[in-house]
């Protein structure tokens, strides 16, 4: 097994010791959908408000001083961690926003520069996307007149990547693709599709909710254009996401939100923008959520992101073996661990999920049932939802153990009835 | 177990055996209605007779909850006329928001009680309903031709 000690990780999340539906251990599988917070990043939001609450940016005093040092501290953080330049950070309030924030620039954009999508253009999408990435995208293309392709996923849960070369032709304007399937585990071989995105000049937008939490990705090598992800996912709290992208795009385009703090000159007539990142943090921003992220960033240092994957590899193994003895039972997914992260999702034969899920939290199991906000993906593997059940540093063997005993007994109480 | 509570006989009995599950043509109102945090589905045909409910059919997939409701309610509407078909999804409605507290009377509802420990599970609530707001919006539909 893995070197974590878990007993001390699960110490540092208190909400873990709580009891769920009578006095069941609480085994929360639902990491995927958002992270449980330890007490260090509840300590710094609470310090924030406590001892250091001002308006960032602003004012000369020395709370705005304090205040401006945690956040930009906060923003350090994160450029570190995902191997970026700091100016290069944008703090948003979600992984949703940060990927309208870009659908919405390039949709201001004036005709004519690079950033313009107009009727006949190509945006690049696939079929594993998340409502986040899939949307946003979808009222661009309505708002320009281009048109929307996607890569289509393959029986095994991977994209088909067969008709790259057609789908990512001249047109193509934009590639917007997940990073990790928030529903499959999959994570897609990024290398030959930038490749050729930037052969065609087109900008690569990659959605790493489910990546950039579990285990090291440097955005700067990865030949993208812009990063989206969420706090919340990372044991950090809700309310702060991020948008990476490259300076020298940033500073070029249009901003999404106006109003304070982004600008540079204003007259009654116009106004002049700052450089990225305040370019695109209008108003002011999510501090005390900001200065959250940082302290999660810091606990998820400590730990290690290297050690965190290894553990969640084991655990999904286990997850995988486990499950996949059960009468009935089938993963939808990859079932190799070769490419994949700590999500597993599965259908029992029978057993819709939302009745699988309520058996499991009556037994104090915490999974997602539903559609996962990946509405076509069901369609792709004819379903309405799945069950899915998703991994992260605090959980341990014992909780995949509860798991794959609580589908059993759950399908026996529906078999039997 | 508490899960007995939620998954009676009844309503397993339901989901097994749909009732009426299959549409039936020229209706004089068809209406799908979906669970957006689920996906659940179900497209319902309604027929009137004058003022009579005189068949509601429908096909759907979802889970167990919805799927029974939905079947438990046609066999219980059809042949009812206008005005007690729509009390009595009221009276469903109070039942399934009453977080527990009105187990339903059987006089009325039949099967339908069975769905009053659904209530006290909030996120199972919009189940429950889900066939009979479908029933409700084909109705006024209905009756505004």
């Amino acid at each position: 097994m893995s070197s974590l000690d878990i007993a001390a990780i699960k110490a540092d999340f208190p909400i873990l010791k709580r009891t769920i539906r009578g006095n069941n251990r609480l085994v929360y599988l639902d990491s995927g959908a958002t992270s449980q917070k330890p007490v260090s990043v509840l300590d710094a939001e609470r310090d924030f408000y406590l001892n250091h609450n001002a308006a960032v940016h602003r004012g000369a005093h020395q709370l705005a001083e304090e205040a401006t040092e945690l956040y930009e501290g906060a923003r350090e953080k994160v450029a570190r961690f995902i191997g970026a330049d700091s100016n290069e950070v944008i703090f948003t309030k979600s992984a949703t926003e940060s990927i309208n924030a870009i659908a919405y620039s390039l949709g201001n954009s004036t005709v004519g520069s690079r950033f313009h999508l107009k009727a006949g253009d190509r945006i690049v999408l696939s079929e594993m996307e998340h409502h986040a990435n899939l949307i946003p995208w979808q009222e661009l293309a309505r708002r320009t007149g281009a048109e929307l392709v996607w890569f289509k996923v393959t029986d095994e849960g991977r994209l088909d990547l067969s008709n790259m070369d057609d789908l990512i032709n001249s047109k193509t304007k934009v590639v917007a693709l997940t990073h990790q399937s928030n529903v499959l585990g999959t994570i897609n071989p990024l290398e030959k599709i930038t490749k050729r995105a930037h052969e065609v000049g087109a900008l690569f937008v990659l959605d790493a909710c489910q990546s950039i939490p579990h285990y090291k990705v440097d955005v700067k090598s990865l030949n993208v254009d812009f990063v989206a992800f969420s706090g919340h996912k990372m044991l950090g709290p809700t309310g702060v996401g991020i948008l990476w992208g490259e300076k020298e795009l940033l500073d070029a385009m249009p901003p999404f939100l106006t109003g304070g703090s982004m600008i540079e000159t204003v007259t009654m007539e116009s106004a002049t923008y700052l450089d990225a990142p305040k370019r695109f943090e209008a108003g002011v921003p999510n501090m005390a959520q900001a200065v959250g992220l940082g302290a999660a960033i810091d606990y998820l240092n400590k730990i290690g992101l290297d050690r965190i994957h290894a553990h969640e590899v084991e655990l999904t193994k286990k997850a995988l073996e486990g499950l996949q003895t059960i009468n009935g039972l089938s993963v939808i997914g990859p079932k190799e661990l070769e490419m994949r992260g700590g999500v597993v999702s599965f259908a029992v034969d029978g057993i819709h999920p939302h009745d699988l899920g309520q058996a499991l939290d009556q037994f104090g199991i915490a999974v997602r049932t539903g559609h996962h906000c990946a509405w076509p993906l069901m369609k792709r593997f004819k379903t309405v939802a799945t069950t899915r059940a998703s991994f992260y540093l605090y959980n341990d063997l014992d909780d995949i153990a509860a798991l794959v005993d609580g589908v059993e007994r759950a399908r026996k109480y529906f078999a039997e009835r | 177990m508490e899960l007995d509570s939620l998954y009676q006989e009844v309503i397993l009995d339901h989901y097994k055996r749909p009732l009426n599950k299959s549409l039936a043509p020229n209706p004089d109102a068809q209406v799908h209605h979906v669970n957006t945090s689920c996906g659940d589905e179900v497209t319902l045909n309604l027929h009137l007779q004058g003022d009579q409910v005189s068949k509601v059919t429908w096909e759907g997939v979802g889970c167990s909850i919805s799927q029974a409701s939905t079947s438990v309610m046609t066999d219980l509407l059809m042949g009812k006329n206008v005005e007690d078909a729509l009390a009595l999804v009221e009276e469903f409605q109070t039942m399934l928001q009453s977080k527990g507290k009105d187990s339903g009377n059987e006089d009325h509802l039949q099967d339908g009680v069975a769905f009053a420990g659904v209530s006290k599970f909030p996120a199972r609530v919009k189940c429950a309903l889900l066939g009979w707001m479908a029933f409700k919006d084909a109705l006024q539909q209905a009756l505004k031709k």
